[in-house]
């Protein structure tokens, strides 16, 4: 592995050299190194590119690191990874991908994750999608990912996604169906968006558990010219709660829009959704401007905290 | 330290006609002294404040402060100049600490210690409000003092705070009295308070009564306040 992909792993998955624990690291569309442990298997799936990560039940305190680098303009990548996490586990699972494209094709990865939480099994998975370029080198990078989820019951979901720089153009695709009883989905999404780059982010959850809840928390920024659409789609099919928000700021000539629909099909289905798209709220820098901050600083500091 | 030669600020009001907030003001504010600015409400405080520290810019007139006219000057060189603000309503933030807004305050990242002796300072319990973000979940009372301990944090040669008493609970109120105190006594700092409150004009060197935008009256405490403690309905002032 040269300088160029460590680096690329270091800002994705922050990883320094190899791992601790199980991890699959994937360049430039081939396996590069794997690991197992006693507890967590990863298995090379035979009819389609990906994987197939099976947690044993009852599995606590591990963690699976799956980063994906690209560093060659001009290469499509498509995987599929399954993850099966058993009963009771209580795992952390390190996913992410990084571009360096040093030319001027398009270079591109599409991940499609599905997960199986199991009863009572607890999950924190953390994505990061981060792109760069060579100077002069003007090939686009684009990312797709496809993230399923199924959440049995008394199980827990929570998804930190991330992808702050360097990324074209992309369709984050979250289908959520929160089946079991008392079954619980946290997502935490951040996003933003320079010069003409375009993302669009849509949730569809299913609560099909009784008395199962979803916490989902969209923050974007867009900047320049870039461009995002946002839309949520929560359907209440049983006794649940769940709340939605959306919260973006928009920039210099960005476009946002956001598109929030609550479905209750139950009567004791509680669905809340909260939007809001606005430019930095004036008094918040003059505030820090008031404390001896520039402009620029102001403005950095509000989009830092705001992303954080 | 900070002089105003015959400020006026305008503003077109809904008619698109030149309305006057602030009419011909001069003021003359000496190193190491209390002032405060009281008068009705709509006489032009806030605006005053609002001149000095550079989120308005008057239509004309002069603001002069250590001897450098800085009447054009942004907020951002008038606070490195040494002019804090404390608003009346503190501005409410998404993902900024307590602790990020005393850093900035401060000019650098303080320890935590550091950090959480001026919220001390101000009567918080540092340590429950140290890793706070700075949103709606705070009080009133409670971001109102974490806004005065920023004053603390940066120690500025001038402090200008709009209506610090607002939204304040009794208890602390005495407390905060107290620190506006120390704050000239052991800092030998300026201080200007805009206040409606007794106890502030009180313990002020100096009044200054704005009504319609023009000061009618101004002088020692001693002077003044008699004349505001009449009542409301007999004070010359608010009339």
């Amino acid at each position: 592995m040269d300088k160029i992909q460590r680096d690329l792993l270091k800002t994705i998955a922050d990883i320094h050299e190899v791992p601790e624990g199980a991890y699959n690291i994937r360049a430039n569309g081939a396996t590069d190194s794997r690991a197992t442990t006693e507890n967590i298997n990863i298995v090379s799936k035979e009819d389609k590119p990906g994987i197939d990560i099976i947690i044993k039940a009852g599995t606590k305190n591990e963690s699976v690191h799956i980063p994906v680098i690209i560093s060659e303009t001009g290469l499509k990548d498509l995987v599929y990874n399954d993850f099966y996490i058993g009963d009771d586990a209580d795992v952390v699972i390190v996913a992410g991908c990084g571009i360096h494209n040093c030319g001027t094709e398009l270079s591109q990865h599409d991940g499609i994750h599905t997960f199986h939480v199991g009863k009572n099994a607890r999950v924190k998975y953390i994505e990061k999608h981060y792109g760069e370029n060579d100077e002069d080198a003007t090939g686009e990078n684009v990312m797709n990912p496809t993230t399923i989820v199924y959440v049995e019951e008394g199980g827990y979901m929570e998804m930190e996604t991330t992808q702050i720089k360097g990324i074209d153009s992309t369709v984050r695709d979250t289908k959520a169906y929160i089946q079991g009883e008392g079954a619980k989905l946290v997502v935490r999404d951040k996003l933003m968006t320079h010069g003409r780059q375009h993302a669009d982010a849509i949730f569809d959850v299913e609560m099909n558990g009784f008395e199962s809840t979803c916490d989902l928390i969209s923050r974007a920024v867009a900047r320049d010219d870039s461009t995002q659409t946002f839309k949520a789609n929560i359907i209440g099919n049983a006794k649940c709660s769940s709340h939605t928000e959306c919260d973006a700021i928009i920039m210099d000539n960005a476009k946002i829009s956001a598109s929030p629909e609550i479905v209750a099909n139950d009567l004791d289905a509680a669905l809340i959704h909260e939007a809001a798209i606005g430019r930095i709220a004036g008094e918040q820098l003059i505030k820090l401007m008031t404390l001896g901050l520039s402009q620029e600083a102001a403005e950095q500091e509000i989009i830092a905290g705001f992303l954080k | 330290m900070l002089e105003l030669k015959n400020v006026s600020f305008e503003i077109k009001d809904e008619k698109d006609n030149d309305k006057e907030i602030i009419r011909d003001i001069s003021l003359e504010i000496d190193n190491n002294k209390f002032i405060a600015i009281t008068g009705p409400n709509g006489g032009g405080k806030s605006t005053l404040a609002k001149l000095i520290v550079g989120i308005y810019e008057p239509t004309s007139g002069q603001i002069i402060f250590n001897g450098q006219d800085i009447t054009h000057m942004s907020i951002t060189d008038r606070a490195k100049a040494g002019i804090s603000f404390a608003f009346q309503q503190p501005v409410r933030f998404k993902g900024i600490k307590v602790k990020d807004l005393i850093n900035y305050a401060a000019g650098r990242q303080l320890s935590i210690a550091a950090a959480c002796h001026f919220l001390s300072e101000v009567g918080l319990c540092a340590r429950d409000y140290i890793d706070r973000d700075v949103d709606a979940s705070l009080s009133g009372g409670e971001i109102k003092r974490i806004e005065i301990a920023t004053l603390l944090a940066r120690n500025t040669e001038l402090s200008v705070l709009d209506e610090p008493e607002a939204g304040i609970d009794l208890w602390s109120f005495s407390n905060l009295i107290k620190v506006f105190e120390k704050m000239r006594e052991e800092r030998e700092r300026s201080i200007i308070i805009i206040s409606h409150q007794e106890r502030i004009l009180n313990i002020a060197d100096e009044i200054v009564v704005l009504k319609d935008g023009q000061i009618v009256a101004q002088g020692p405490k001693d002077g003044i306040l008699p004349e505001l403690l009449k009542g409301t309905e007999g004070c010359r002032f608010y009339q």
